[in-house]
């Protein structure tokens, strides 16, 4: 049982009760919510006659579904207008704060929530999305639920959940040049595994984990659940302050000295216990690239493509499979491998300083001709921001599509789809089959600028080399 | 004939069973991200292994004749990974199954099925293997589990199953259901409100 780390002191905050089944009632401080997984939400809460109990604590985006060509109200496609409008009418309904299209605030739910300073440490944040587990790079404790609880929570604040053990992951050393945040968890996903975190919460520590904007940390957070783990957590800091300072929804006056005051007091003690501890070197990691159709499915940009049959016995099966789908052929190395389109966004990698280093890999250079590549900002703050310093130019110069900010081809809910067999570089998080729209299309996941250098040269590329030119 | 979606005690489940083999199924995989795109639930049951089933052009096991009417899927390994959507076991749940035995389950997908009153079940490797076997030796036949002795048998054999103890009683209680539970302890979850430092001003 671990004690004294901050995923405890921040349980103990919001514990409730002990249910019956073993399970502890705890309470939500923060839940977002967007249009895909809270309409049935709301109307199980409307058959059962329910309130929602503390509308102050939820707040509200629209993102999966938006088109990012042209967001023109109504949207060409009559199912995502009609679930806008229905979340627009429930946010109307309940008194729910929504951040929609045109707000200046809208944007994926997990990159404007903490821009706007909604996400603090020693919250509990949930929403009915896999990825909330971002929100721990401010020291939350945060974590997807399904459409059950966000019901729950709309009707009572609280949900019931089991204590996870805490494992901590040590990162020694810092991150060379040209290898980033995203490098850094696919490399620990592939050395834990997909499930390597299930029942876990991971706390990342360490000087190369400190030395990370929140930025980074916030894509080191995203992904801890690829590698099973439900939420994923990094002790709040100087860094984490100076990024919340001043931000809309930040405390302000006499209460931001004590709020941080507070926020100190949470990071895990010196002597805490964890249930596992786990180190590696951070100056060792190379750009990583995922080759198959998982995110634990990654080798390093020198590495060849595994052969199935050297592979650990439990890892064989899968790698079968993934070769197969993905017609890369074993003991090829990954560098060279040609690709038809170029993703830059997402909540793990569409945020104002990944734009920005992608930028630099590109200006001055040209897209690879044949090649299909779009910038999708993560939210309407970032789209602005890298508007003001000409980050739209550089990619438009280059031969980029720039886009209105939505969740895009991470998913492919809205018309941004991977065409038959594809196969794309992405900076989003799941390279699941047909993840990108096309049942059988293709995705690699690595860092932007790796996108970015792929792009340029229509091909894996180690951006390394583009960044010495 | 429809069945009825769970309700109260789920204490013993009868119905013919059906093999999807593999591990780290996700759910991408049990229903595509562009059939999210719903404010309700109602049409997911078709919409179940979308992709996979077009693939295997009516021989995938959702589209056989002999397993329609089925409600008893038995899987391998890390099944329902992947994103959170509850539409899974809500397609899972639509299309007909009540109850799903396998290595392993996600732990977000595991939990979303315990709140539709679908319960997950454990087994060892070799077991889940030779239940497959002989479930795909015969479709016909009819299961028997049973909550209490965490066992499912045919007519000749029984398996043991595992649960963990709290979604055990949750569902042998009848009370999967959470919310009621939940708003019992309203004065408890204003006590908590109290005494976040975030919900008043720092103090
Ligand atoms: S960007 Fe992708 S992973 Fe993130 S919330 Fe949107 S769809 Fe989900």
């Amino acid at each position: 049982m671990s004690s004294g780390t901050l995923y405890d002191k921040v349980w103990n905050f919001h514990q409730v009760k002990e249910l019956p089944g073993g399970a502890t009632q705890l309470f939500v401080g923060l839940h977002l919510i967007h249009e895909v997984t809270s309409p049935q939400a709301f109307s199980a809460l409307n058959e059962k006659n329910l309130e929602v109990k503390f509308p102050n604590l939820t707040v509200a985006t629209v993102d999966h579904i938006v088109p990012t060509l042209n967001q023109q109200r109504p949207f060409s496609d009559p199912l995502a207008e009609e679930m806008l409008t229905t979340l627009e009418k429930n946010c109307k309904t309940h008194g729910i704060k929504f951040h929609g299209i045109g707000s200046n605030s809208q944007g994926v739910v997990h990159v404007m929530a903490p821009e706007l300073g909604l996400t603090q440490p020693g919250m509990t944040v949930a929403c009915g999305d896999s990825h909330t587990s971002t929100h721990g790079a401010f020291g939350a404790i945060a974590f997807g639920i399904g459409t059950s609880q966000v019901r729950d929570v709309l009707a009572s604040q609280s949900l019931a959940m089991k204590k996870l053990k805490v494992r901590r992951i040590w990162v020694d050393g810092s991150l060379q040049k040209g290898v980033y945040a995203k490098d850094l968890i696919l490399h620990i996903i592939r050395l834990l595994g997909v499930k390597g975190g299930v029942g876990f919460a991971y706390e990342f520590a360490g000087p190369a984990i400190k030395k990370l904007s929140m930025e980074g940390r916030m894509t080191i957070c995203n992904m801890a659940i690829e590698g099973g783990a439900r939420c994923g957590y990094i002790n709040p800091d100087e860094t984490t302050f100076e990024y919340l300072k001043g931000k809309e929804y930040s405390p302000k006056g006499q209460e931001w000295y004590k709020a941080i005051k507070w926020w100190k007091s949470l990071a895990s003690d010196s002597e805490a216990k964890f249930d596992d501890e786990i180190q590696l070197d951070g100056s060792s990691i190379e750009p990583t690239v995922t080759w198959g159709i998982t995110p634990g499915q990654g080798i390093s940009i020198k590495e060849k493509i595994p052969n199935p049959d050297e592979l650990p016995m439990n890892e064989q099966q899968i790698a079968k499979d993934a070769c197969k789908y993905m017609n890369l052929e074993a003991n090829q190395p990954i560098e060279g491998t040609l690709i038809d389109v170029c993703f830059i966004g997402s909540c793990t990698n569409g945020r104002l300083s990944d734009l920005q280093e992608a930028s630099k890999i590109v200006k001055g250079r040209k897209v690879s001709s044949g090649i299909r590549a779009f910038v999708v900002p993560g939210s309407q703050k970032v789209a602005k921001e890298a508007k003001q310093k000409g980050i739209d130019k550089i990619f438009l110069a280059a031969g980029f599509e720039w886009r209105e900010p939505g969740c895009s081809m991470c998913l492919a809910m809205n018309p941004d789809k991977l065409e038959g067999r594809q196969i794309s570089a992405s900076s989003s998080n799941r390279n699941f089959k047909g993840r990108q729209g096309s049942a059988n299309g293709r995705t690699l996941l690595m860092s932007p600028a790796m996108v970015a250098a792929a792009a340029i040269n229509g091909k894996v590329t180690d951006v390394r080399k583009l960044l010495q030119e | 004939m429809k069945q009825e979606f769970p309700k109260g005690e789920i204490k013993a489940i009868r119905g013919r069973s059906l093999v999807i083999k593999g591990d780290d199924i996700d759910t991408d995989r049990i229903i595509p991200a562009r059939f999210l795109k719903c404010v309700s639930f109602s049409a997911l049951g078709e919409q179940v292994f979308a992709d996979d089933r077009k693939e295997l052009k009516g021989k995938h096991p959702f589209d056989l004749a002999q397993h329609k009417g089925s409600n008893i899927l038995v899987v391998n390994d890390n099944f329902g990974c992947g994103s959170s959507r509850e539409h899974a076991p809500q397609a899972l749940m639509r299309w007909g199954i009540r109850l799903i035995i396998g290595e392993s389950f996600a732990e977000i997908f595991f939990g979303n099925c315990l709140a539709l009153g679908i319960p997950c079940m454990t087994s060892s490797k070799q077991e889940i293997t030779k239940l497959q076997n002989l479930v795909n030796e015969n479709s016909n036949q009819i299961w028997d589990f049973n909550l209490k002795e965490l066992s499912i048998s045919n007519k000749k054999e029984s398996f043991k199953l595992d649960l963990e103890g709290g979604a055990y009683k949750m569902l042998f209680s009848g009370k999967w259901d959470a919310t009621s539970q939940l708003l019992d302890a309203e004065e408890k979850i204003n006590n908590t409100v109290k005494d976040l430092p975030y919900l008043n001003n720092f103090k």
